[in-house]
């Protein structure tokens, strides 16, 4: 376990919300390290839709998803913002008191992060593996059915059958193949999403005899005591055939789940987080919330609205991080020493 | 006014009024249907908004386009009649549309 990390502000989330948080906290003269279970920056606007063009982002008639985060990136290098990327927060401690709040965050990855204040910038919670309605299949999870490869040693000589037409289906069909004892690729159709080098490389394994791949989708798991001994794979013509495997590998994308969110005492509606719209505290001083994860009155899923947020939890968060400070409201057109902190002065 | 009905997984029936040019998508979000998550709210990104098309209009509707088909990977239980409910437009052509709703989505 690695040594405590002390900051003022951990952010919860690298999306659009918890980046321009960053900018709005910077030119307040506090620091902040961000978290975000996806090993990118950018959250739902990288991992979803990069490509895709954003028409209501004040100042930009159009600007793709991946645009925005490129550029909130660079507005935000002159206060060095510390990113802790492909991490989970898995708690979150209460330490200070209500008038001087101070929390303590430990991650997946054994993160230990001390913060004065906490910005909830989640968006649709965090970003976790779809898991196919295969009947009795949450039984096996974790002992015969995964996610993710956290070791390729284990599949070492096990018969593997992964699932999907992604580029992690395919990218795992490659990296396993040498250690497993057979791998089967199953999906539902003879085209593929994945780069086409990796198509041609699994292609070229099938024709050599090296691997099988089975075209279907998996209707049904064999197996006892958590461990897998085969599966029912349903043809497109409606036929049915078993398949002998140890392990099975489903990759069908990511959705967003609230996760460990429910546990930090925060109050919730709807698997959404309540916040005033003062300053976006929710019912834990010193823990802000705000972009899509919140709701309000009137509350509105849009960037812009997040924007404003973060703006307004800053303000707050500067009480809890200097409580002996006044703080006077500036311009960054015109205040030289905003400037200065932004390298421009 | 354009009609469209949709079935959950149970059998459940619910016509609701849907504009024309808007979505299927859309148009269950708006009237609180079950059974479509959206969750990248239409930008055909996620696979959340999976539905199948009755048969008597799956013609009429139309098959999806290469990306839609590609995002289709990540749909469950995806059979010929499969569509992504933000990529199907509400036209006049539609009235009366029934679509089935897929256990789970996400």
């Amino acid at each position: 376990m690695s040594e405590t990390v002390t900051t003022d502000v951990a952010i919860i989330g690298a999306g659009p919300a918890g980046l321009f948080a960053v900018f709005e906290l910077g030119l307040l003269d506090i620091k902040a390290h961000l978290i975000d279970i996806l090993p990118k920056i950018g959250g739902q606007c990288a991992e979803l839709y990069p490509e895709k063009p954003i028409y209501d982002i004040p100042g930009f008639p159009v600007v793709s998803a991946q645009g925005l985060v490129d550029n909130l990136v660079l507005q935000i290098q002159p206060f060095h913002p510390t990113f802790h990327l492909g991490e989970m927060v898995e708690s979150l401690e209460v330490l200070g008191t209500a008038e001087h709040p101070k929390f303590r965050i430990r991650t997946d990855a054994g993160t230990a992060l001390e913060a004065k204040v906490v910005i909830v910038a989640a968006g649709g919670g965090s970003f976790q593996p779809k898991k196919p309605p295969i009947p009795g299949i949450g039984g096996y999870e974790g002992k015969s059915v995964f996610y993710a490869v956290r070791k390729i040693e284990q599949f070492r000589d096990r018969r593997v059958v992964i699932v999907g037409g992604g580029d992690s289906a395919l990218d795992w069909v490659l990296n396993l193949h040498p250690v497993a004892r057979r791998i089967t690729l199953i999906h539902r159709r003879d085209a593929f999403r994945a780069a086409p080098h990796s198509v041609n490389a699994m292609h070229e394994l099938v024709a050599e005899g090296k691997m099988d791949f089975l075209l279907g989708q998996v209707s049904g798991l064999k197996g006892e005591d958590g461990q897998l001994s085969g599966l029912t794979l349903r043809k497109e013509n409606g036929e049915f055939i078993d398949w002998e495997c140890d392990d099975l590998m489903p990759f069908f994308g990511l959705t967003m789940k609230l996760g460990p969110i429910a546990d930090w005492g925060l109050d919730l509606h709807e698997n959404l987080v309540p916040t005033d719209t003062e300053k976006f505290e929710t019912n834990v001083p010193g823990i802000f919330a705000i972009g899509d994860i919140i709701t309000y009155p009137g509350k509105l899923k849009l960037i812009l609205s997040a924007f404003h947020e973060g703006a307004l939890a800053a303000q707050k968060a500067h009480r809890y991080v200097y409580p002996e400070k006044k703080l006077v409201f500036q311009y960054t057109t015109s205040s030289t020493s905003l400037q200065r902190k932004l390298g421009v002065g | 006014m354009t009609k469209v009905t949709y079935i959950d997984a149970a059998g459940a029936s619910r016509t609701v009024d849907a504009q024309i040019g808007s979505t299927v998508m859309e148009t269950a979000l708006r009237n609180s249907v079950p059974g479509i998550e959206a969750e990248c709210g239409g930008a055909c990104a996620c696979a959340t908004c999976h539905v199948y098309v009755a048969p008597e209009w799956t013609a009429i509707v139309g098959k999806p386009s290469q990306m839609e088909e590609d995002m289709l990977d990540f749909a469950f239980e995806v059979r010929p009649s499969s569509r992504l409910s933000c990529q199907i437009k509400v036209a006049p052509a539609l009235d009366g549309l029934v679509v089935t709703t897929p256990a789970k989505q996400g």
